[in-house]
């Protein structure tokens, strides 16, 4: 491995969460690929189920149907050792640009957000953004409230499967 | 973001100068408490309570939120440690996210490679 590329990558995979209004939450990060490549571990399940839940989230993706085109839908079922029932999230994409963008709604319930993730390919590299926008400042915070509990304490773990991998 | 800018730091002392409202702030760094809460402590009425928290939170010293029918106050300060820390929750999720989408686009992308390779031979 050439000098310096470590350090580079180390930037380039800095992931970047930024409440931009009361309502929106944005989050970036930027990828060692050309934007295809990105779109497609995005947009086919059977990739999308292997990353969408990180281990260290102690859920696990019971199904994953996904219909990426513009007017398919999604749905997702998740089961979490401190509930009896699994959960699940499913809606519709409104809009669907291959390798450039994807914008799907959630309609758990009528206070589901607009996600809309983009593709910008620079220089072989892909920047990802995933915006997301809720009806109200509640719904932001009570749908986000849960999602990241039980994670810092099996980070450390994460962090040594990483290291091991490079 | 709250930002001290030299008009805002007039609004703050003036917020300060008031004993009452500094003995709030005292209360509300042991704990958030509601609108009805500081007005019993304070032996005082609810409209009166109200006016000094308005001002506390022109000063941005003082955050409230409508929790039900009960109004809570904070501290501004512990308002924004805890938004910091709920933005580093989500950072982690989405970090953890995104390594494990790492892993496989690079793996996408060797696999592009080499059959790339085996097309030219």
């Amino acid at each position: 491995m050439p000098e310096g590329k470590e350090g580079s990558r180390a930037a380039m995979n800095r992931t970047t969460v930024e409440r931009k209004s009361d309502r929106e939450l944005v989050v970036t990060r930027t990828f060692d690929a050309p934007a295809h490549i990105v779109f497609e571990a995005w947009s086919k399940p059977e990739l999308f189920k292997r990353w969408w839940v990180p281990k260290s989230a102690g859920m696990s993706l019971v199904s994953c149907d996904m219909d990426v085109r513009t007017g398919g839908g999604y749905r997702l079922v998740f089961r979490h050792p401190a509930f009896d029932q699994p959960m699940a999230f499913f809606g519709t994409y409104k809009e669907v640009t291959p390798h450039k963008r994807i914008v799907w709604t959630n309609e758990e319930s009528d206070q589901g957000a607009v996600t809309t993730v983009t593709f910008e390919e620079n220089g072989g590299k892909t920047l990802v953004t995933f915006h997301e926008l809720y009806p109200t400042t509640a719904a932001l915070e009570e749908a986000l409230a849960g999602s990241a509990q039980g994670l810092p304490e099996q980070f450390a773990q994460l962090d040594e499967l990483l290291a091991g991998r490079s | 973001m709250v930002q001290y800018q030299p008009a805002q730091l007039d609004v703050s002392f003036a917020a300060l100068s008031d004993a009452t409202r500094r003995g709030i702030l005292e209360q509300l760094g042991r704990a958030d408490a509601s609108i009805t809460d500081l007005a019993e402590k304070f032996d005082m009425t609810l409209t009166g309570m109200k006016k000094h928290v308005a001002v506390l939170e022109r000063a941005a010293l003082v955050t409230t939120e409508k929790a039900g029918r009960v109004r809570i106050c904070r501290l501004a300060m512990r308002a924004l440690e805890e938004e910091a820390a709920w933005i580093e929750r989500q950072r982690q999720l989405w970090s953890a996210r995104f390594d494990e989408l790492d892993k496989i686009v690079e793996h996408l992308k060797s696999k592009e490679k080499a059959d790339a390779r085996r097309k030219r031979r």
